[in-house]
C-alpha cells in the first residue's frame, strides 16, 4: 500500500511536468495543426535560463536561497522562453503558413536541432548542476516519503494549468484561440487578428515549457543541452494520449504517463521505464488514434 | 466624388491566372440600403464578397469603406471598419456553444487587457458581463436564447443560418453581407427570413448587401439590385427595372428563342 502511494506520488510529480510540456504541444497543434518538435528544446532552454539566472542571483545575495529568488528565476525564464517562442513562430513557421504542412513539420525538426546543437555550442555539451533555488526538506507522511520539491512542483504546475484553463475557457483571448483553431479564415472575418492569436499561443506554450524546465531542474538537477529530447517526446506522447489539440486531455495524458512510468520504474521491469511511453503511443495509435478525449473525426462523404 | 457612401468599389477587377473572375466592378452602398447582388452561377458574386471582406485582394481598382481604402488591410481590420458577413455554406464554430459563437462575433468590441483578465479586475468582469448581455440580446432577437448553451452543430439547419446572422451582427457592422441567406430554406422559412432581414435593417439601421438566387426574396425586399454575368455588371436598378431588363432576361434564360433559331 505504501509503495503504491509512493509510486503514485512520484508519478504525479513527474507527470505534472510532462503535462506542462504537453500543453504547449497540444495548444500549437490545436491552432496550427503543427507538431512543434522544437518544444522539448524550449523546455531545455527554460532550464538553462534558470541555471544562469539562479547562479547569478545566488552570487548577488551571497549564495542564499529563497522562494522569492526562485520565483524571480522562473519569471525570467518564462520571459526568455516566451520571447523565443514568439521569434520561433515569427521567423520559422509564419513564412510557411500557406506551404504544405510537411514543410513546417520539417522546419520544426530543424529548429529542434538548432536548439540542441546550438545549445551544446553556447552552453557547452557537458552536464551542469542546476542551482538549489530552494532548500530541500524531506517530508514523511503516512509512511510515504516526499520532499517539499515534489509539493512545489505539484502546486506550481496545478496553478499554471488552472490559469491556462481559465484563459482558454473564460476570456476573450481563449475564445479567439478556439475560434482560430476551428477555422482560420472565418475567425479573421469575425475581426479576430489571427496572427496575433497564433503568436500568443506560442508565447503561452513556451512559457509553460519554461515553468516545466525550472521544475525539472529543481527535481533532477543535472541539465544538459540534449535534456529536452526525452521529456519532449514523452510529453508529445502525453498530448496524443489525451487527444492532441485538447487542453484538459494534455493534463490527464501527462499525469497518466508520469504515473505509469513511476509504476513501471518501481516494478521488476524497471529497465523499461523509458520505453513504456512509446508502448503507450503505439497502443493508442492502434486502438484509439484520436486519444482519450479527442473526438473521432468522421470523414464526411 | 464626395458622397456619404458606406462602401465604394471603384473599377475593381480580379484575375486568377488567366481567368478574369470580376472585371471593372463598381458599387456604392448607401447607409440603410437593402441591396441585392444577383447573377447566374459563376458570375463572380461570392468573389466580390471575398474582395469586400479582404480575403482576396483586387488585381486592379480599389475598395473603400467610409472613405478608407482597404487595399492594405487584413480581413480582421476590415471587420473593425464595420463590415460583417455570413457564408453560403454555413461556417459556424461548430463545437462551440451558440452563445460563444455570438461572443466571438463581437470580439472586436470587448476591450480589456490580458493582465486585467489574469488579475480578474473589475474592467474584465464588466467587459465579460457586457459581452454576455449583448450576445443574449441578439439571441433573443433570433429566438435562440433557449439554445444558448447548445453546441452550434446541434441546431437545426434554419437556426444555424439565423445564428450566423446573429454572430455577424455581434460585430455591430454598418454593412452586413449575406451570402445566400435563403439557401436550403423552404418557402415559409424564406418568407420569415424576408421579414427578419427587413427587421434587422430597421432595428440596427444598417445597410445590407445580399447575394441570393431566390428571386422572390430578392425582388421582394431589395431596393436596388446589381446583376452580374461572367464577372461583368450587366444591369443596376430597382426590382421593376431589373425584371424588364433585356440583358438580364437573356443572362438568365439564354438568348431569345427567335435569334437562337435564326
Amino acid at each position: 500500500m505504501q509503495t503504491l502511494l509512493q509510486n503514485l506520488l512520484n508519478g504525479i510529480a513527474s507527470g505534472s511536468i510532462y503535462a506542462l510540456i504537453a500543453l504547449g504541444y497540444t495548444m500549437v497543434y490545436g491552432i496550427l495543426k503543427l507538431i512543434n518538435f522544437a518544444h522539448g528544446d524550449i523546455f531545455m532552454l527554460g532550464s538553462f535560463v534558470g541555471f544562469y539566472a539562479g547562479n547569478f542571483i545566488a552570487k548577488q545575495n551571497g549564495g542564499g536561497s529563497s522562494p522569492l529568488s526562485a520565483a524571480l528565476v522562473m519569471l525570467l525564464s518564462m520571459i526568455v522562453c516566451g520571447a523565443f517562442g514568439y521569434l520561433n513562430e515569427r521567423i520559422a513557421y509564419r513564412p510557411l503558413r500557406n506551404a504544405p504542412r510537411i514543410a513546417s513539420l520539417i522546419t520544426a525538426i530543424g529548429v529542434s536541432f538548432f536548439l540542441e546543437f546550438g545549445g551544446q555550442f553556447v552552453f557547452g555539451p557537458d552536464p551542469k548542476f542546476f542551482p538549489t533555488l530552494i532548500d530541500k526538506h524531506v517530508i514523511q507522511f503516512a509512511g510515504v516519503v516526499t520532499t517539499n520539491y515534489q509539493l512545489i512542483v505539484l502546486g506550481v504546475a496545478i496553478a499554471f494549468m488552472a490559469l491556462l484553463q481559465y484563459i482558454v475557457y473564460g476570456t476573450k483571448y481563449g475564445r479567439a484561440m478556439r475560434a482560430v483553431s476551428y477555422n482560420f479564415e472565418t475567425a479573421s472575418l469575425m475581426g479576430i487578428p489571427t496572427d496575433r492569436v497564433i503568436s500568443t499561443t506560442f508565447v503561452i506554450g513556451s512559457m509553460l515549457a519554461a515553468v516545466a524546465g525550472i521544475l525539472y531542474g529543481l527535481s533532477y538537477p543535472k541539465i544538459d543541452p540534449l535534456m529536452g529530447v526525452m521529456p519532449g517526446l514523452k510529453a508529445f506522447v502525453a498530448a496524443v494520449l489525451g487527444g492532441i489539440g485538447n487542453v484538459p486531455g494534455a493534463v490527464v495524458g501527462g499525469l497518466l504517463i508520469g504515473i505509469i512510468e513511476s509504476f513501471v520504474g518501481g516494478s521488476a521491469y524497471s529497465n523499461y521505464r523509458d520505453a513504456i511511453a512509446f508502448v503507450i503511443l503505439i497502443v493508442i495509435l492502434l486502438f484509439r488514434p484520436s486519444g482519450l478525449f479527442g473526438k473521432y473525426q468522421a470523414e464526411k462523404v | 466624388m464626395a458622397n456619404d457612401a458606406l462602401l465604394q468599389a471603384n473599377h475593381v477587377t480580379i484575375r486568377f491566372g488567366g481567368l478574369t473572375a470580376v472585371s471593372d466592378f463598381n458599387l456604392d452602398v448607401q447607409p440603410r440600403e437593402l441591396l441585392g447582388l444577383i447573377g447566374p452561377n459563376g458570375a463572380g458574386k461570392t468573389t466580390i464578397f471575398n474582395m469586400l471582406t479582404g480575403v482576396y485582394k483586387p488585381t486592379e481598382g480599389d475598395i473603400a469603406i467610409g472613405g478608407v481604402s482597404t487595399r492594405e488591410m487584413k480581413p480582421y481590420q476590415i471587420t473593425s471598419l464595420g463590415l460583417a458577413r455570413t457564408f453560403q455554406n454555413i461556417r459556424l464554430f461548430k463545437e462551440l456553444t451558440v452563445l460563444e459563437n455570438v461572443k466571438i462575433g463581437g470580439h472586436i468590441h470587448y476591450k480589456y487587457s490580458s493582465t486585467s483578465a489574469v488579475l480578474h479586475t473589475n474592467r474584465f468582469h464588466e467587459a465579460e458581463a457586457e459581452a454576455e448581455a449583448q450576445a443574449m440580446k441578439l439571441l433573443d432577437i433570433f429566438d435562440l436564447r433557449t439554445r444558448a448553451d447548445h453546441a452550434a452543430k446541434n441546431l437545426p439547419y434554419g437556426d444555424q443560418r439565423r445564428l450566423e446572422i446573429a454572430r455577424a451582427l455581434a460585430a455591430r457592422p454598418k454593412l452586413l453581407l449575406l451570402d445566400e441567406p435563403a439557401a436550403g430554406l423552404n418557402d415559409s422559412e424564406t418568407r420569415a427570413l424576408m421579414g427578419t432581414i427587413h427587421d434587422i435593417r430597421d432595428r440596427f439601421q444598417i445597410a445590407i448587401l445580399l447575394i441570393e438566387h431566390n428571386m422572390e426574396l430578392v425582388m421582394g425586399i431589395c431596393e436596388r439590385i446589381v446583376v452580374l454575368n461572367f464577372g461583368k455588371t450587366i444591369a443596376v436598378g430597382t426590382p421593376a427595372e431589373i425584371r424588364s431588363n433585356d440583358a438580364v432576361i437573356e443572362a438568365y434564360l439564354g438568348e431569345p428563342v427567335s435569334e437562337a433559331h435564326a
